[in-house]
């Protein structure tokens, strides 16, 4: 065990020097990896803040009620009320035709337009607040409410929100198919990189051979070599994920405060940047196994 | 120790560098393979050591046909025996412990025990106190000592040597054949190919003679000058 533990450190130690000889290449090659790698999880990042985001607007599925024009107010003060006796009905708001009018006129700027009209052409509008979470049945309370006498119509506003989902799951898929491509490309990557060192070894290789280094001795070291790189460059992606994010996070809070929001930027949890450095080494380790199984049974002593 | 049993070696274009090779070098026994250079010295090496595989025929190393062995079974049997080369063939970038130390990592041997033979080969070789130098910073003769010691690290109870005084000058070659002789009366069972008649003159034992692909002569170093 003591034997088989020290032949694994001698691979590693000389792993990390055959790294160290060339620093700049090393570097290089490194930072090839730590973007490729950097990419996706960063995606998948942001992703994830926008997801988080939009589910913070679940909540935020208020909807009115327009009332027929000529409604007068005691009837729509009563028409709230019974709204609001409903259990599916957390609770509601009623904005008078005077009050959106007052509302519109400050707004708007519209001012001496709506002067000149000769009546208030807005209707008074019931805002609900449903009761349910996102299960409940909003479609059901809708109509439920547009069927109610003096009702003239009822806006349900949550397309948007459903769009929103829909084109984050389309996002969240995408930066699937593009993790595993770019996960590919590290390995070839990786693997051509060791194919390359293999190739510069090719006298070494052969003289261990010609002492009797088995195939399991003469690629260690060389799988050694992938995991490193592998591991470097994933470090490295998370390095350069947490430096972006940081840049990030102070412009998009003020966005957020803006909008009222006190949303605040998710950096790279520590479930996913293990996630990201245990799988660079394991692609590191994949590209280093393909290289070797195909080339070093090229070398062979002559 | 070594025996070759019919063997041709034809590779691939046609030329037949071995044609019906037949001896047997006993465990123990020491024997010098000398012939012009073409004559198929290099190529009875090769098959010796599994680099090649003969056309045709036998050869038998340490009683294992080598036909028989597959890629995987390559490695230890090539832990069995000591290789010298006429180029060294040492790794320039490992001092001179690592490169003797090497066929013993290879062997999976603790620290401590690789450490003890190192010096015991390096010693017999006469380079004890090198051990940390770089192998490039060595003289040829010394870098030559140094593929000895490594050939002879693990023991092995056959060495074979390809032209191991090729680059050297008579008086260095003579410390090295001298260094084999040593070798061979503890029991080590030697295959020395050279083209340096001179050389072997002056020591005595068997001689297989390779020319044209075959064996011209075979016998006593004595009864060879006498016929």
């Amino acid at each position: 065990m003591r034997r088989w533990a020290s032949l694994h450190v001698q691979s590693l130690k000389s792993a990390l020097a055959r790294v160290a000889r060339e620093p700049v290449a090393t570097a290089m090659t490194v930072l090839v990896i730590a973007i490729a790698l950097a990419l996706p999880s960063g995606l998948r990042v942001l992703v994830g803040n926008v997801s988080a985001l939009s589910s913070g607007w679940q909540g935020v599925t208020d909807f009115g009620v327009y009332l027929e024009p000529g409604t007068d107010e005691a009837r729509a003060r009563a028409l709230a009320e019974q709204i609001a006796g409903r259990p599916d009905v957390a609770g509601v708001d009623l904005v008078t035709s005077d009050e959106a009018l007052a509302d519109f006129r400050a707004r708007s700027g519209f001012g001496a337009a709506l002067d000149a009209l000769e009546h208030n052409p807005l209707p008074h509008t019931i805002v609900v607040r449903p009761a349910g979470g996102p299960d409940s049945d909003l479609e059901g309370l809708a109509a439920a409410l547009g069927a109610l006498p003096d009702v003239d119509f009822v806006q349900l506003d949550t397309e948007w929100v459903e769009r929103l989902r829909a084109i984050l799951a389309l996002a969240a898929y995408v930066v699937d198919v593009v993790s595993a491509v770019l996960g590919v490309g590290v390995a070839l990557v990786i693997g051509n990189t060791i194919r390359l060192e293999i190739n510069s070894r090719a006298a070494e290789i052969e003289v261990v051979k010609l002492v009797g280094g088995t195939d399991a001795f003469i690629r260690r070291p060389f799988l050694y070599l992938g995991f490193v790189y592998g591991l470097a460059g994933a470090g490295a992606a998370a390095l350069l994920i947490t430096a972006v994010l940081a840049l990030l996070r102070e412009p998009a809070a003020a966005l957020a405060a803006l909008y009222g929001s006190d949303f605040r930027l998710a950096g790279l949890s520590p479930l996913d940047a293990s996630v990201l450095v245990g799988g660079g080494a394991l692609l590191g380790l994949a590209g280093a196994a393909l290289a070797t199984s195909r080339h070093l049974q090229e070398i062979e002593p002559r | 120790m070594i025996r070759f049993e019919g063997v041709y070696k034809r590779y691939p274009g046609g030329r037949e560098a071995l044609r019906g090779v037949s001896f047997h070098l006993a465990r123990g026994e020491m024997a010098f393979l000398t012939g012009p250079s073409g004559a198929g010295k290099s190529t009875l090496l090769k098959l010796v050591t599994l680099i090649e595989k003969p056309t045709r025929g036998t050869v038998l190393v340490n009683g294992q046909n080598t036909a028989r062995i597959s890629r995987r079974g390559i490695p230890a049997f090539r832990q069995k025996i000591g290789i010298v080369f006429q180029d060294h063939k040492l790794l320039y970038d490992r001092s001179v412990f690592d490169n003797v130390a090497l066929p013993l990592v290879i062997l999976g041997l603790g620290p401590r025990e690789i450490a003890r033979r190192v010096r015991a080969a390096l010693d017999q070789v006469g380079l004890l106190g090198r051990e940390r130098h770089a192998p490039i910073t060595l003289s040829t003769g010394e870098q030559q000592r140094v593929g000895i010691a490594r050939a002879i690290a693990s023991r092995p109870e056959v060495v074979v040597a390809d032209e191991p005084t090729g680059n050297l000058d008579p008086e260095l070659s003579l410390d090295i054949m001298r260094l084999f002789a040593r070798f061979n009366e503890v029991g080590v069972t030697l295959l020395i190919a050279t083209h340096d008649l001179e050389l072997i003159e002056r020591f005595g034992g068997r001689r297989l003679r390779l020319v044209d692909g075959m064996l011209d002569a075979d016998g006593d170093a004595a009864a060879m000058t006498g016929s």
